[in-house]
């Protein structure tokens, strides 16, 4: 089979923890739009999701830090936070790890990609989670781009990642899912937590719903760090996912900035119909 | 008003050392249960593996979160330890913006600020 769903959204902590001090139109539009991006995965019935997030120090740490890693295991426990800080209850994630092995051996074809046999989530993958398997019964293949310690890996070897775990799950009968999850301009846990761009946002994703791969590219990491915040390294996740799905363009269904949850929040589906041959 | 600071190229402080096992403490710390309980329970036997400068030492014990922040500590794994040690929201981000003006900008790594007034 090959990729059934593909998307992408915010995974800030405050979407679940901080809740109750955010508008109430901010929160329930925002719950409505991962609702519907719920709605439209599950109608594509996949077998797995790949959740491609960018972790905040959870399983990896300098001294051992993989640009790109896949869980290769039977379940994950989740979250790692205090679970009343980020109002999600801890859990056990099912996994696949003989779909995991797969798919690490067809990546691994064109791109080094560490595995992990134990894995914890954080809020980067388990914000979405909450929204996209709130009863945790589909298996789940945890993705993680460094995007916090660096050095961290350029964005043109994230796209190429996006096309090697493309390949790697057109080569396996399992339908599946995958989403990348992240924040676009954003300053988090600093004192400046709340403040976004939201012309940076736009701009990035326009160029994200195009899958325009010259214009994602184009960044510096120090242009984003200055224009976008730390924050802002985490486009890694939006541009692999358009690596995945080259060819397709994409719709933002949902953007909007919510300073209490220190993100803009987005949600966005590729249209894989979009696309002649999909993945190049 | 706190100038904003391009210290990427500075990482995590490879040559911080201490900044380095202040950051792997409290990432220990924040994704292992046992070890938060033990640490609660008597702070000097899980510092003791750890290689800290007394200025760390205080900060963490206290804890000062301010001052870790200015330290250079990542503030993903700084955030966790906030909530851990019971700080709410606000109060958290109280404490970053308190110890800026007290200390000046941050001193190494990625979390510096831009001018710490974020929209909280």
């Amino acid at each position: 089979m090959s990729l059934v769903f593909a998307g992408v959204c915010s995974h800030a902590p405050g979407i679940t923890g901080r809740k109750h001090m955010a508008d109430k139109d901010d929160a329930d539009s925002l719950y409505a739009a991962m609702d519907d991006m719920r709605e439209a995965m599950e109608a594509t019935r996949p077998d797995a999701l790949i959740v491609i997030a960018a972790e905040h120090f959870a399983n990896f740490f300098m001294n051992n830090m993989p640009a790109y890693c896949m869980g290769m295991a039977e379940e994950y426990e989740g979250p790692i936070e205090d679970p009343a800080w980020l109002g999600i209850e801890r859990t056990l994630v099912p996994g696949n790890p003989d779909l995991s092995r797969r798919l690490i051996e067809h990546t691994l074809q064109d791109v080094d990609l560490a595995y992990a046999e134990e894995w914890k989530f954080d809020h980067g993958i388990m914000v979405p989670l909450h929204f996209l398997t709130p009863r945790y019964d589909l298996p789940i293949i945890p993705v993680n781009i460094n995007c916090q310690g660096p050095p961290i890996t350029p964005l043109h070897r994230a796209w190429a990642f996006g096309q090697a775990l493309r390949k790697a799950c057109d080569a396996v009968p399992e339908r599946i899912a995958i989403v990348g999850t992240g924040g676009i301009s954003h300053w988090p846990a600093t004192p400046d937590s709340g403040k976004i761009d939201p012309d940076w946002d736009r701009d990035f994703l326009d160029r994200w719903c195009s899958n325009d791969r010259e214009r994602l590219l184009d960044y510096s990491d120090e242009r984003t760090y200055l224009e976008a915040g730390q924050g802002g390294f985490e486009i890694r996740t939006f541009i692999a996912i358009s690596g995945a799905t080259a060819g397709c363009t994409g719709t933002v269904h949902y953007y909007r900035p919510i300073p209490i949850f220190a993100v803009g929040c987005t949600v966005g589906i590729v249209d894989l119909e979009s696309g002649i041959e999909g993945a190049a | 008003m706190h100038r904003p600071r391009y210290a990427y190229c500075s990482g995590t402080g490879a040559l911080i050392m201490s900044l380095y096992y202040v950051q792997k403490l409290l990432y220990n710390l924040n994704r292992d249960e046992a070890l938060q309980k033990q640490f609660f329970d008597d702070k000097d036997s899980v510092l003791a593996d750890y290689k800290l400068d007394d200025e760390e030492l205080a900060a963490i014990k206290e804890p000062d979160i301010g001052l870790l922040y200015i330290l250079g500590v990542n503030g993903q794994i700084l955030m966790h330890y906030a909530a851990m040690c019971g700080l709410e929201w606000t109060e958290y981000i109280k404490a970053m913006r308190d110890a800026l003006d007290e200390h000046g900008n941050v001193r190494a790594g990625l979390y510096v600020t831009t001018d710490g007034k974020g929209a909280v």
